[in-house]
């Protein structure tokens, strides 16, 4: 009290605060060492040549492009699996079971334990599920089948949570006009929650292009242009992987497609943040909607 | 077609069909997790007939390929990344929480909090390419070979501040405001309500934070595969390098037959257990710590 009142010093506070400070800056440094280092080595790299070039020499020169090709089919692939389910599941949430019974909590516990799998348990699963079982052998239809399994609680959560917001807001409206709970479904919560549901879906393409250890052993490794579904693939995250520990003097070009992916996802979070803004905006009601 | 033909054309035709389908799909969803559960049990079962689970403490060592299949040291190896990621990242992704909570002007603090958020979503494979190519040379040049635990627990660490970051943030923000300003009214300086008042009241959060950063960690597969050296060995110093479950999972799964191949697939199951009940463990922490906001 004194303290404060003739307004010395108080040492220990300042050390305390200072230990603070100087702790995040040592961690901000380290965060943004790796971001620095792969600027710094892709930027050599990276060119529309190299975008568009097939690999060459294991990957030591050349480009990306039938990788980029690849990942695309793995991750459009897995989203068009999990997006049924994930649609099937937020809807059964919020407007289908007794929130309360047994049903919701065994979907929604069952989700949970989902999302907590280790990658790499996903990735023994997809072999010997989709690879074994279901005869895929190593190839983007199975590599984007087991990625599903892994994306669909991200994907089912984001949808059920904006649902839900619609729901709160609109539900009572569309069944005060007599409509069926199908057509308030379809006619009032999924256009309101529209914007809600692409966010979700982009932040699941995130999740999907950032995973290697899962297509590490499911999709395989080829790095040609793609044919088919059931053509062996190679995702990008697999190459920068295979480019760095298995390819001697491979670092360059594993920093340029890293740099690739990256910008890639920059591009994708960017979106996200500017579907959620129109969303605001749109909720709000400071601008109309034609139709 | 739009959702709203599409439903017309669903509702005039088949409408009864609606609900069921959709049932079904949910159903599928929820089984996916049983589907993998009895995959890892059939693969894992010729291992459980014969000898069961003592054979991973008690055989001669990892020489899958003459039928000796101890994991003990693969097992070690996790628990003591995990725990050496945990002792660095939890001091420094409290402190961020803190300063970006309670210190920093406000834009300041949403810089940082957005600079955190930017690291959670960069790829595991591009934290491994840069500590291959960043970390492991100079820990090299400090003690060869440099790709060793130590390389392994300062890469996991980065990857996990964020995570321990985020969930503190969250947690710091339950404490209830009459605390801080109680303490405040009675003369307490800024640091000590925090390391008295704020720290203690938020402890469940910050252990979840714990928790839930570990359940990563040890599952984490990408950056131990490609920074730790990848040798099946009990650790005696921090430069030695190690071969953890997941990095073993990944290196052996392409060629592995027979009893060989069930093992990882009983890796796989033991990863799965260790890291829902870690999981689980987080959350129910972190229900006790929102039960305190107002």
């Amino acid at each position: 009290m004194k303290q404060a009142l003739t307004r010395e010093l108080d040492y220990r506070d300042l050390a305390w605060t200072g230990l603070m400070y100087a702790l995040t800056l040592a961690a901000f440094a380290m965060l943004l060492w790796p971001l620095f280092t792969v600027f710094s080595n892709g930027l050599q790299v990276l060119s529309w040549e190299f975008l568009l070039a097939s690999p060459a020499n294991a990957g030591r020169s050349g480009g990306i492009a039938p990788i980029l090709a690849s990942t695309l089919a793995i991750v459009l692939t897995s989203l068009a699996a999990a997006l049924p389910l994930a649609f099937s599941v937020a809807v059964m949430l919020t407007e289908g079971f007794d929130p309360e019974g047994w049903a919701a909590r065994m979907l929604r516990c069952s989700l949970d334990i989902l999302s907590g799998i280790p990658s790499v348990v996903f990735g023994l699963f997809g072999l010997s599920f989709f690879c074994r079982q279901l005869g895929l052998g190593y190839s983007i239809l199975a590599g984007g089948l087991t990625l599903a399994c892994m994306i669909l609680p991200t994907l089912a959560r984001s949808m059920a949570f904006s649902l839900e917001s619609a729901a709160s807001a609109h539900r009572a409206g569309g069944t005060a006009l007599g409509l069926s709970r199908q057509s308030v479904l379809w006619h009032v919560l999924v256009p309101v929650a529209l914007p809600g549901i692409c966010a979700g879906i982009v932040l699941a393409l995130t999740r999907g292009l950032a995973e290697t250890a899962v297509l590490l052993f499911t999709s395989g490794y080829s790095d040609r242009m793609p044919e088919s579904l059931l053509d062996s693939g190679r995702s990008i995250s697999v190459h920068i992987y295979d480019l760095s520990t298995n390819v001697p003097g491979g670092s360059p070009n594993a920093y340029g497609s890293a740099l690739a992916l990256l910008l890639l996802l920059a591009m994708l979070s960017f979106s996200v943040h500017a579907i959620t803004r129109w969303m605001q905006r749109r909720m709000t009601g400071t601008t109309t909607r034609s139709h | 077609m739009t959702p709203a033909t599409l439903s017309l054309a669903l509702s005039k035709r088949q409408g009864w069909l609606f609900w069921p389908t959709l049932s079904l799909l949910a159903l599928m969803a929820a089984l996916v997790i049983f589907l993998i559960v009895a995959f890892l049990l059939r693969e894992g079962s010729p291992l459980f007939a014969q000898g069961g689970i003592a054979r991973f403490f008690t055989d001669d060592g990892w020489w899958p390929l003459e039928a000796s299949f101890n994991m003990t040291p693969m097992l070690l190896a996790s628990l003591y990344l995990t725990m050496g990621a945990l002792f660095v990242a939890t001091p420094l992704g409290v402190a961020i929480a803190l300063v970006t909570t309670f210190k920093a002007p406000a834009r300041l603090a949403q810089l940082l909090r957005n600079l955190v958020e930017l690291s959670a979503a960069i790829p595991t494979v591009v934290y491994g390419l840069w500590g291959v190519t960043s970390i492991v040379p100079i820990l090299n040049m400090w003690s060869p070979p440099g790709a060793s635990l130590l390389a392994g627990i300062l890469v996991v660490a980065l990857m996990i501040i964020p995570t321990i970051t985020i969930l503190t943030q969250s947690a710091l923000q339950t404490v209830p405001q009459a605390y801080i300003q109680g303490s405040a009214a009675l003369g307490v300086s800024s640091s000590q309500t925090l390391l008295r008042v704020v720290i203690p009241a938020s402890s469940q959060g910050i252990f979840s934070a714990m928790v839930l950063g570990a359940a990563r960690a040890i599952g984490e597969t990408m950056v131990v595969l490609m920074v730790c050296g990848n040798i099946v060995q009990v650790p005696t110093s921090l430069f030695d390098p190690v071969r953890t479950l997941t990095a073993n999972i990944a290196l052996e799964m392409p060629y592995a037959m027979g009893d060989h191949r069930a093992s990882l697939f009983v890796a796989g199951l033991v990863m799965l257990l260790l890291v829902s009940a870690l999981v689980a463990l987080g959350e129910w922490a972190s229900m006790r710590q929102r039960r305190m906001a107002p």
